[in-house]
């Protein structure tokens, strides 16, 4: 029987599921997925020692609950730094701490720890300790962290040309040739947020779609060119500490300073730490620029697709009226 | 003359008013953060931003409609939020229309040099450095001394017979060390505050429970935040020893008392090996010592959206299983009130004082057989 790796379909999900699908996959152990986020799967995370966390570690603990009993073993590494700048969040350096002391018939964690600061292998050296428990071979693992690493920035290229996660990791997996997306779109919005939020249509209440559906093309985080990002300044004298924070900010400063876009909408979570400075500063720097519409949406587990549509809806609303008078003036 | 304010934290106002004016500033003494602080702070803050952030701003306005032009504080260390506090409050002051300067200490050991250029643009009175490092020496013992007073305070008060004695006594000795300024003064005062708590009326004979408190250091330091916490529990006969002071932890009571002599990082190092910021690792490991200290409790309090304390507070029902130690939590945010949180802590005291009953009750048994 092939032994089985489960990957919560969440957090780090939408940035590198392709990377550690391939590299398990060469590996010949198979890798399963908890199934989409919905209120199952988030009534099966629901805990009293939870009721204060964010709703993506309440979303995360649902998805580890509905695969933990399928697999043989978890994946949910310590990614503490990846660019040497920036860490990620308190709650992602603590996952597997919370996952291990908190719920009961786990099987074994793949927690391996990853911190590339003063360490130029350390991504290689964490994939070969993983690769280890599965095969004697460095050279296989070798080979196999390669063809991981080459899949992922043909999904991260795809990403990029605007196909969203779930598109681009189909055409990956099928070799499918690539559809034109031919759209009419009268407006373009940022919609900036971490990507366990933006690219879960449930927990984002399908806010990427519902946007499409009023006419307005969405850009976001990741199909940025990573020049952009790290070359706008926040003045800040400190830097944000935390990665996807940092980069939610600095790409809002982006398009605040350079345009390209008709509006913005940060997307958050209720209950998030580091949003609350991100979406403060967010809310300072567009008061510099009254040209470009800003909004906040901040989601919860019980957000429910009406009241966002009408928000969504008189947001759009505005931002045309402008634009035409705009046109006009 | 600069115009100086700094975040309210306990009784520390009292040993930085103290190093602010005779560097030359005048001091505008922060208010005990209260209901108007906190409206203040909600309405300007951003929703989500942890309580002490909320209470910090609400403190910055009341000052400044006093005509505090300077705010001296610190970054923090440690990756959290309260890095950033000082910077978003001063954009929201800004923004507002206030232009106030902030000086934003860094650990001196890691930036000498930022430290030292923020200390002279303090130094109104122009002092010498020398002057300046027996100054902050006395400020030191100042605090040192300050934190004695409250110590001594979470014993007595639970002992007290005439209920509030302990809180008046320990008002009294603030008092007696504001006024304190040079090292034998603070001594003097020192001593006679020992001695008043020491004359308050006990009663040798009453059951006490002890509980440690650990948590988020703001809402741990001051006690407006924590709707006094210590205080409250105190009058129901429960000694509090809080996990941190702002001079140090108590290493002596770790010594004696800790067969196994262990660091707070040691002990929380098989539950939280990573360093996640805030205090997040240290609740865990104070509450694994209170667990081998047999204390027969531990209370966590942090404010709502802390993330190093919400990480901690996942983990802690585990920590409180294997140390057979029961553990309660609350979230601290401006709507928390303080009957909801006093019908909580008698709960968890009732149920403290009877585990300990029923403890004696099977060892005497055990001794009877
Ligand atoms: S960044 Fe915010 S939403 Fe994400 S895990 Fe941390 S607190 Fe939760
Ligand atoms: S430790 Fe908690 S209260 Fe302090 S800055 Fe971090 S999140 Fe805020």
């Amino acid at each position: 029987m092939t032994i089985k790796v489960g990957i919560p379909k969440t957090l780090f999900y939408y940035n590198y599921y392709p990377m550690i699908e391939t590299f398990f996959d060469e590996l010949g152990v198979e890798v399963v997925t908890s199934d989409s986020t919905s209120r199952k799967v988030i009534d099966a995370g629901v805990r009293e020692a939870l009721a204060d966390a964010c709703v993506p570690i309440k979303v995360f603990f649902g998805h580890v609950q509905t695969i933990k009993d399928k697999v043989d073993y978890l994946f949910i590494p310590r990614v503490v730094c990846l660019n040497k700048k920036t860490i990620y969040c308190p709650k992602f350096l603590a996952l597997s701490d919370m996952i291990k002391h908190s719920l009961d018939g786990l099987p074994e964690i793949i927690d391996n720890r990853i911190d590339v600061r003063g360490n130029h292998f350390a991504v290689w050296k964490t994939f070969y300790h993983i690769g280890k428990r599965f095969s004697n071979s460095k050279c296989k693992i070798f080979k196999a962290y390669l063809k991981a690493k080459g899949n992922l920035s043909k999904y991260q290229d795809l990403v990029k040309e605007g196909y969203l996660p779930s598109v681009a990791m189909t055409i990956l997996k099928n070799n499918n040739s690539k559809q034109k997306m031919s759209h009419n779109y009268s407006l373009r919005f940022a919609v900036l947020g971490y990507p366990y939020i933006v690219y879960d249509n449930y927990v984002s209440v399908n806010l990427l779609t519902k946007l499409n559906h009023l006419g307005v093309e969405t850009v976001t985080l990741e199909q940025l060119p990573d020049t952009w990002v790290n070359k706008a300044n926040t003045m800040l004298p400190k830097d944000m500490f935390w990665t996807f924070s940092d980069k939610v900010l600095r790409s809002s400063y982006h398009f605040f300073e350079h345009g390209g876009v008709d509006g913005i909408i940060h997307l958050t979570a209720f209950g998030c730490g580091p949003d609350s400075m991100v979406d403060k500063y967010m809310e300072l720097k567009s008061k510099q620029y009254p040209d470009i519409p800003f909004m906040s949406v901040t989601i919860d587990e019980h957000s429910g697709e009406a009241g966002l549509a009408t928000r969504l809806e008189a947001f759009v609303d505005m931002v045309k009226r402008k634009k035409e008078a705009d046109v006009n003036a | 003359m600069r115009k100086v304010t700094f975040p309210h934290m306990g009784h520390s106002y009292i040993a930085f008013k103290m190093a602010m004016e005779e560097m030359g500033n005048e001091v505008i003494i922060p208010p005990r953060p209260g209901k108007e602080t906190l409206d203040l702070g909600v309405k300007y803050a951003p929703e989500f931003a942890c309580l002490p952030y909320k209470v910090l701003l609400g403190t910055y306005l009341q000052t400044v409609a006093k005509g505090m032009d300077t705010i001296v504080t610190s970054g923090g260390v440690g990756p959290c939020r309260a890095g950033h506090y000082a910077h978003l409050h001063q954009a929201i002051l800004h923004n507002l229309g206030y232009n106030v300067n902030l000086i934003c200490f860094e650990p001196p050991k890691r930036h000498p040099i930022d430290f030292y250029r923020k200390v002279q643009s303090l130094n109104n009175a122009k002092l010498s450095i020398s002057s300046i490092i027996k100054l902050l020496k006395r400020g030191w013992h100042k605090l040192k001394a300050l934190d004695h007073m409250e110590k001594l305070s979470h014993q007595i008060r639970p002992r007290e017979l005439k209920r509030g004695t302990t809180s008046k006594v320990y008002l009294q000795a603030q008092r007696w060390l504001d006024e304190a300024r040079t090292h034998t003064e603070i001594k003097v005062a020192e001593a006679e505050g020992v001695k008043a708590f020491n004359d308050i009326p006990q009663d040798s004979e009453r059951k006490v429970i002890k509980v440690g408190l650990v948590g988020e250091i703001y809402v741990l330091l001051e006690p407006a935040s924590n709707l006094e916490i210590e205080e409250t529990l105190g009058h129901m006969g429960v000694e509090v020893e809080r996990s941190l002071f702002l001079t140090g932890w108590t290493v002596d009571n770790l010594q004696k008392n800790t067969e196994e002599l262990m660091t707070v990082t040691e002990a929380a190092q098989p539950y939280l090996p990573e360093l996640i910021g805030g205090h997040g690792r240290d609740t865990i490991g104070h509450t694994v010592i209170y667990g081998k200290r047999k204390f027969d409790g531990v209370i966590q309090i942090a404010p709502f959206t802390c993330i190093p304390e919400i990480v901690a507070r996942t983990i802690l029902p585990k920590v409180s299983k294997l140390h057979d130690i029961p553990v309660l939590t609350f979230f601290l945010d401006e709507q928390t009130g303080k009957a909801g949180m006093v019908t909580r802590l008698e709960a968890f005291v009732d149920l403290l004082k009877r585990k300990k009953q029923n403890i004696s009750i099977s060892q005497t048994a055990t001794t009877l057989n």
